[in-house]
């Protein structure tokens, strides 16, 4: 599977806060959600953004809130992967659950800068900056997760191995 | 073989002997928590599957907390949305404005949770319960929507970093002290993916109210759970309001930690988190001249009858700085309740603070005190990323209620003992 767009580089430490800001929570909508999709790190991002794109991040992407909304108005926005150095633990589970894939990549953050051309390879374990030419390998995602994410998220899932199991 | 209180916690649930770090398991859950934001979206899941009945109603928990009483049309729809649900599905822990309060005062007041349970909030502060000695961690509304549906969730088993608090703390110096400088330690992303069991002799003397509050921060540095092994303090509040038998977990002596770490907190300052990142922790004398428009009390970290006891203290007989803005916030009814029978609410708004009915309000910027562009406030709360109480630009200082109420005395930021 892979994933072709431009990449939107961001710092450390990106908390749910800045990815969704509370005053927006009032709405499950993810087009509406979308809209104010990183508004507090990048007030134009959701103006920028186009499907395909990819974010690219530091550490502790995701951290702050449990709020699924976060996951939910990055992927409506067309975002479908984020490449960073490591996630919060909340935000890893909401992602996979709602099919936003990520992937651990040390060096995603440092590698580019904002639009550059970017691919994801996931059967390859790879970042690819088609602008520079520079190659980046990340972690293979856990099997257990990946399992998740090729069923449609949790919810398949679970009715998948429900129906299974009555069989 | 030798295990954690979070590792025997986690095997007891998932029906094995013992569990390792690491392992994935599938764990049986005691307790389901939703709230007015992530509730609806569990619910919406739920139906996506196309299920009639929840697999437990007993074990669900939902408390509008967040924008109640409703500040708006579309929150008010989040409410119903959930009351509707709740009504259906025949879920008796449902908590209108009747019974309401901050869901993480909440629910350890009402007995909800006990010691040794294994409990999932739709809520990244649900860690606030291992003060009672229960495993507790947040999910999203996705999983949560899985519980609903099987009664069970999985789990990564996580590895365990010890921390052991030794001293004597100086007057005013307590929970949330200690948390912040802990965070201010290992910072953000120092307990990623992992449990912090709070330990040693200074949380052998804490009260349960300052141990909810260091639990409750746990998720600030990036933790799964925090967890305090149950003791007579422990006991005692937890028989006042089970009613249901509990099971007490310890750590085995020989346990495997991933790092254990030794503070002595005497003469430890109150510690205050400086914007944008409760990492951000420094003594409350070195931050000079740091004057604030607003100060908040409350939350699920500090709105607990010990805390307004030591603001209370504090305020007593005195006005705070003209042009500030003081609101109070008890977390619960019964908090509330207390505190005005306490004469605590009538010292708040002698001294020019506004008293509201329980809600997060302002915490996470919904409403009841919202910050303009380039506004600051200090506030016992436990979040402080760029517009979290409001406009990006304005900022949020992080600290105990005694440094709350001095500060809003003083008009800037410093110390119950410079007041
Ligand atoms: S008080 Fe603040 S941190 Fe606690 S549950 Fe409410 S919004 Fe979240």
């Amino acid at each position: 599977m892979k994933f072709n767009g431009r990449a939107f580089v961001f710092g450390d430490d990106i908390d749910t806060d800045a990815i969704i800001p509370a005053r927006y929570l009032n709405t499950t909508d993810p087009a509406a959600l979308a809209a104010h999709a990183m508004e507090d790190a990048d007030p134009a991002f959701a103006q920028k953004v186009k499907a395909g794109d990819v974010i690219v991040a530091g550490k502790n992407f995701g951290c702050g809130s449990s709020r699924e909304h976060a996951p939910v108005a990055i992927r409506a926005a067309g975002v479908g992967v984020v490449a960073a150095k490591s996630f919060a633990r909340i935000f890893y589970r909401n992602a996979f659950n709602t099919g936003l894939i990520l992937v651990e990549c040390p060096e995603a953050g440092t590698g580019f800068a904002d639009e550059e051309a970017v691919e994801v390879d996931l059967s390859a374990g790879t970042v690819t900056n088609q602008t520079t030419g520079k190659v980046y390998a990340f972690e293979p995602i856990p099997a257990f997760m990946l399992e998740l994410a090729s069923d449609g998220g949790l919810i398949p899932h679970l009715m998948k191995k429900r129906a299974a199991s009555s069989r | 073989m030798a295990s954690t209180i979070t590792e025997k916690i986690i095997a007891a649930h998932a029906g094995q002997e013992t569990v390792r770090p690491g392992q994935l398991v599938e764990v049986d859950v005691d307790l389901a928590l939703a709230n007015d934001i992530t509730a609806p979206l569990a619910i919406e899941v739920f139906r996506s599957a196309g299920v009639e009945k929840v697999y437990a109603p007993d074990r669900i928990c939902l408390v509008p907390d967040h924008f109640v009483p409703n500040k708006d049309i579309l929150s008010a729809i989040q409410v119903q949305t959930t009351r509707n649900f709740a009504r259906e599905q025949g879920i008796d822990k449902f908590f209108d404005l009747d019974e309401m309060g901050v869901e993480h005062a909440l629910l350890p007041e009402a007995g909800l949770v006990l010691p040794g349970d294994l409990v999932i909030g739709a809520d990244s502060h649900t860690c606030t319960y291992g003060a009672l000695g229960a495993f507790a961690t947040g999910m999203g509304s996705t999983d949560l929507a899985g519980i609903y549906l099987t009664g069970k969730t999985w789990l990564r088993v996580p590895e365990t970093m010890k921390f052991v608090y030794k001293g004597t703390p100086e007057p005013y110096v307590g929970g949330k002290d200690l948390i912040l400088m802990t965070i201010g330690d290992v910072g953000v992303d120092g307990a990623r993916y992992r449990a912090m069991e709070f330990t040693g002799p200074v949380i052998d003397r804490m009260s349960m109210d300052q141990r909810l509050t260091m639990c409750n921060m746990a998720i600030e540095a990036g933790a799964k759970n925090g967890i305090i092994g149950p003791d007579r303090i422990t006991r005692t509040y937890a028989d006042e309001r089970a009613g249901r038998p509990y099971r007490v977990f310890a750590s085995d002596p020989d346990a495997g930690y991933v790092s254990v770490r030794e503070y002595d907190v005497t003469g430890l300052e109150p510690q205050v988190a400086r914007p944008h990142l409760p990492e951000n922790v420094v003594g409350v004398s070195q931050l000079k001249d740091v004057t604030i428009d607003q100060v908040v009390i409350g939350s699920c970290t500090n709105g607990r009858l010990e805390d307004l006891e030591v603001a209370a203290r504090i305020l007593k007989n005195r006005r705070i700085k003209k042009g500030m803005r003081l609101i109070v916030i008890p977390a619960t009814r019964k908090i509330y309740a207390q505190a005005m029978a306490n004469g605590w609410l009538e010292t708040f708004l002698s001294a020019g603070a506004v008293v509201s009915t329980p809600t997060c309000g302002p915490c996470l910027g919904g409403y009841m005190g919202i910050l303009a562009p380039g506004e600051r406030s200090l506030a016992t709360t436990n979040r402080n990323f760029v517009g979290r109480m409001g406009h990006p630009t304005s900022e949020v200082y992080l600290a105990s209620p005694a440094v709350a109420a001095a500060s809003a005395l003083a008009g800037r930021i410093v110390g119950p003992m410079d007041v």
